[in-house]
């Protein structure tokens, strides 16, 4: 049977001691997972290390960890392939969570930092008025769509994984603006604008992801978090018109209204694009504001005069344009329903 | 010391319904678990929940369909409520915001389960009791002002009054390790059930019995403890569950020689009859030598059958399932399968409202005996369980509590009993005897072997035996962590107390049951005997410290025992 190092990160609170580094050696086939290579460990070798878990099998969200340095749970995580990911001549990675404060070993505080976001997006249902004597009748299609977000499990994946949240903590996150789509999306619920508009001006709203996609890959669920806060940012802006204080609106408008102009993004237009151009009153202390960036980037050759005003990138903005025309063409938006997005594009590649 | 009205130990959905029922009612309440409430194991629930909700379907047919696949062990009476309560209930759920998926008209939709007469299975995809946990604790949130959480608690021991009256509980906080005494007006165990006292089973880690062997210690009677469900579809490699739902969606079952064998065994229900049925017919198939996999061992699942929009749609799970740990795509080929450990019909006993013989001491969900499973457990039938059992004890229990003085705080002698406990768990050291972890497996695996989908009198004595020997183990078994901050490890020897407890109580039902019914079957007594055991086995700790056993009557309202065929 083939052997694996586990090389996990300890962090006992009562010795008193930094957290350290500790080697445990199991034998298991390779398509166990990380999770059985920790219980293993645990059973066999030191009882004291510490890991929520459960159900094994990625239903019950108590095992997120850092594996090799990414966010996974540890019971969907094949040992073999962990090997593969190793930074470290084959020895696998665990570390507790980011973004959340370690309690001991691979056991973060969730309380602290997943469910009081939770908490902060209203989560629970809001219907209007009372009741129907029976069920409440809505299309199908609806379910099916708050089913993605329904999908998620509470692991915090995508809030150890998210890069916004590390900058600022305030931030709401992935996980809490998914379980707010939930509601948004969900016919029943009668206060959609009270919500979106809430999540719009909200400086730490809707409007703080940087759409790095970096919670879609986190999340063991497929819950695509990112995509959640899409659909409430076209709730609230196409839907409800929603122009916020944050400026995110604008700045959404001027972000597809630049590349349609400019076939691919003109950076340079973009920020003045944001606050009505670059004469707008509330675009110059804007633009004073960003000096120091552009300086930083001309300096370090990052950006080139010639580049930001002339825009070089242009000549394919014909065949942009075209895209543009295609969906605008079109009599309802193109909503893709993403929890079944694999079967169409498959269906489609099978024509 | 917290006091509270209503105390409920365990957060999955018996535990929350009972929450919110007795907080409805204008009770304090207290909900205590040691996992985060929705880590619960009513997640893994994935198929559904039956209801007679359309105008076409009865109650009285989804209380027919119960009481045959119960085998006629389940008391009719209690079968009766839950069959007329479940559309309420249903929309109940609908109302506060579960996502039922729907059909063509924006209605609630509902899908095919097994040992059904009619397709009255609602559902959330393949996560359905994913979705409810989830919703019931959305409300959680939102009445925490009634609603005190104690989240990562570990209950020790039930508290007694002089009297026997249950009035709280001693816990340990996990996050610290400080025990604390609960008082309670009326005290709801709504703990889950024992699968780990099995290797393998489709249950959580957390499921070891927890409630079951409080309530015993504390001289509850337990009953049907024998009924123990082997799931027809669990991954051969691990013992993961796929779905019933994948069959109520058309997928089939075939034996090595390619021979959708459920012909033989069901040939009207085939796949869909009821799961003791549906394993055994596995099992004769494996036994006879026509299983796949490396050892014969298993039975091939064809989801492929299913449109492949349909399974991403609504068996969404059981993909990554597959995917995850059998390294199979299901929508391109078959999976391989065996019968395994899912489900037990029983545990404490109690009345229709919840109530076990001891006072203030309540049971819901599957750490309870209604008993509305009897020998086998329709499948969608234990979401339902859930649900309804858990509201009318939490109902129950907060009337019950209104007008009465709250119980006196227990002397401080009993929590300081209890950490010098839990101090002489945390002495022993490698010198001692075995690990606890050794014993579990032991455990596990015995009662995998011997109290599995066929018994016999000297393999269920042989299993005792061991049972026996390593409890006499568990005195002297030792644990490596010292600490209280998240010291898993003792609480894992306080766990295997309770599963061993479970695990003595289930081997001397079967033995004392000396037939065929339900789950049990003996292969030493291979027919149903009406005449003598159409009456349920009760185990209680006797006088001496030894379990005792009893009887109690099977309670028949309009449905008398018949041949069971599918």
């Amino acid at each position: 049977m083939p052997s694996f190092t586990l090389k996990i990160r300890r962090y006992l609170p009562e010795s008193g001691d930094a957290p350290f580094w500790q080697e445990f050696d199991v034998d298991l086939e390779g398509h166990r997972s990380v999770l059985e290579g920790i219980l293993t460990a645990k059973a066999r070798e030191d009882g004291s290390i510490g890991i929520r878990c459960s159900c094994r099998a990625a239903i019950c969200g108590s095992c997120g960890v850092l594996i090799n340095g990414r966010t996974r749970l540890a019971c969907n995580t094949h040992l073999a392939e962990a090997v593969r990911e190793s930074p470290e001549d084959g020895k696998i990675i665990v570390e507790p969570m980011n973004n959340m404060p370690v309690l001991k070993d691979l056991i973060v505080d969730m309380d602290a930092v997943h469910w009081k976001k939770i908490q902060r997006v209203t989560p629970w249902l809001l219907p209007e008025g009372p009741p129907p004597e029976r069920e409440y009748v809505v299309p199908h299609e609806n379910m099916v769509d708050v089913t993605q977000s329904m999908a998620c499990i509470q692991c915090g994946a995508c809030v150890s994984a998210c890069l916004s949240m590390e900058v600022d903590p305030l931030f709401i996150g992935p996980a809490a603006l998914a379980k707010a789509y939930r509601f948004v999306g969900d016919p029943r619920d009668g206060a959609q604008y009270e919500r979106v508009k809430d999540l719009a001006e909200d400086p730490a709203g809707i409007y703080d992801c940087t759409h790095c996609f970096a919670c879609i890959d986190a999340c063991p669920k497929g819950v695509a978090p990112m995509s959640q806060i899409m659909r409430l940012r076209r709730v609230a802006s196409r839907d409800h018109d929603i122009e916020d204080r944050n400026n995110g609106y604008r700045h959404e408008h001027a972000f597809v209204e630049n590349i349609e102009r400019n076939g691919l993004l003109h950076e340079a237009d973009l920020l003045p694009d944001s606050y009505g151009g670059k004469l707008h009153p509330r675009a110059v202390p804007e633009l004073i504001d960003s000096l120091p960036v552009v300086a930083k980037g001309l300096a370090r050759r990052k950006i080139t005069p010639g580049k930001a005003l002339l825009h070089p990138h242009r000549r394919h903005y014909k065949d942009v344009r075209k895209l543009f025309k295609k969906v605008q063409a079109k009599d309802e938006p193109l909503e893709l329903n993403l929890y079944i997005v694999g079967y169409e594009e498959e269906e489609e590649a099978a024509r | 010391m917290p006091s509270h009205d209503v105390l409920i130990i365990g957060a999955g959905l018996a535990g929350q319904r009972a929450a919110l029922a007795a907080a409805e009612a204008g009770a304090t309440v207290a909900i205590m678990s040691k996992v985060h409430p929705v880590r619960s194991h009513s997640n893994a629930a994935a198929g559904g929940i039956n209801a007679a909700l359309n105008p076409e379907d009865s109650w009285e047919s989804h209380a027919y369909d119960t009481v045959k696949g119960s085998d006629y062990l389940g008391d009719q009476d209690a079968i009766e409520i839950m069959c007329r309560e479940a559309p309420d209930e249903i929309l109940w759920l609908e109302h506060r915001g579960v996502t039922f998926h729907r059909n063509e008209t924006g209605h609630l939709g509902t899908r095919a389960f097994g040992g059904a007469s009619q397709a009255r299975t609602y559902y959330v995809a393949d996560i359905t009791g994913q979705a409810l946990l989830h919703v019931l604790y959305e409300q959680l949130m939102k009445h925490h002002a009634a609603i005190d959480r104690y989240e990562e608690w570990f209950v020790t021991s039930l508290l007694q009054d002089a009297g026997g009256h249950c009035v709280g509980a001693v816990a340990r906080n996990i996050r610290d390790g400080a025990m604390e005494t609960f008082t309670a007006k009326g005290t709801i165990l709504a703990s889950g059930g024992a699968g780990q006292a099995f290797k393998p089973t489709t249950n959580a880690l957390i499921c070891t019995g927890d409630g079951i062997a409080q309530a015993y210690r504390a001289g509850a009677p337990l009953m049907d403890m024998e009924m123990i469900q082997y799931h027809p579809t669990t991954l051969l490699e691990n013992g993961f569950l796929i779905t019933e739902g994948a069959r109520g969606e058309g997928a089939q079952l075939f034996n090595k020689d390619g021979e959708r064998f459920m012909e033989k065994y069901a040939p009207n229900k085939m796949e869909l009859a009821s799961r003791d049925v549906v394993s055994r017919a596995e099992q004769t198939e494996i036994d006879e030598g026509r299983g796949v996999g490396p050892d014969g061992q298993g039975i091939l699942l064809d989801v492929t059958l299913v449109p492949k929009k349909r399974i991403l749609e609504a068996l969404r799970e059981i993909v990554n399932i597959g995917r995850d740990f059998a390294g199979v795509d299901i929508t391109r080929e078959p999976i391989t399968i065996r019968p395994g450990q899912h489900y037990i019909m029983g545990g404490v006993k109690t009345d229709v409202e919840g109530r076990t013989p001891i006072p203030g001491l309540y049971a819901a969900g599957e750490v309870a005996c209604v008993s509305v499973h009897g020998g086998n457990r329709l499948g969608a039938n234990s979401l339902l369980d859930t649900l309804i059992f858990g509201r009318r004890a939490g109902a129950h229990a907060a009337a019950r509590a209104d007008g009465m003085p709250m119980p006196a705080e227990p002397p401080a002698s009993r929590v300081r009993d209890e950490e010098g406990w839990i101090a002489s768990l945390l002495q022993r050291g490698p010198g001692s005897g075995r690990r606890v972890s050794e014993i579990k497996d032991e455990l596990g695996e015995a009662m995998n072997r011997h109290c599995a989908v066929f018994r016999d009198e000297q393999g269920l004595s042989t299993c005792l035996d061991v049972v026996r020997r390593l409890q006499e183990e568990a005195r002297s078994a030792y644990v490596d962590d010292r600490g209280t901050i998240f010291n898993q490890d003792v609480l894992g020897a306080i766990e295997l107390g309770y599963m061993l407890d479970c695990a003595e109580a289930t081997l001397l039902s079967a033995l004392e049951r000396r037939e065929s019914r339900g789950a049990q079957f003996r292969t030493d007594y291979p027919e149903r005997n009406d005449d003598e055991w159409l009456r349920h086995i009760t185990v209680s700790l006797g006088a001496s410290g030894r379990p005792e056993l009893g009887y109690a009557p099977v309670t028949i309202t309009s449905w008398q025992p018949e041949e069971r065929k599918y």
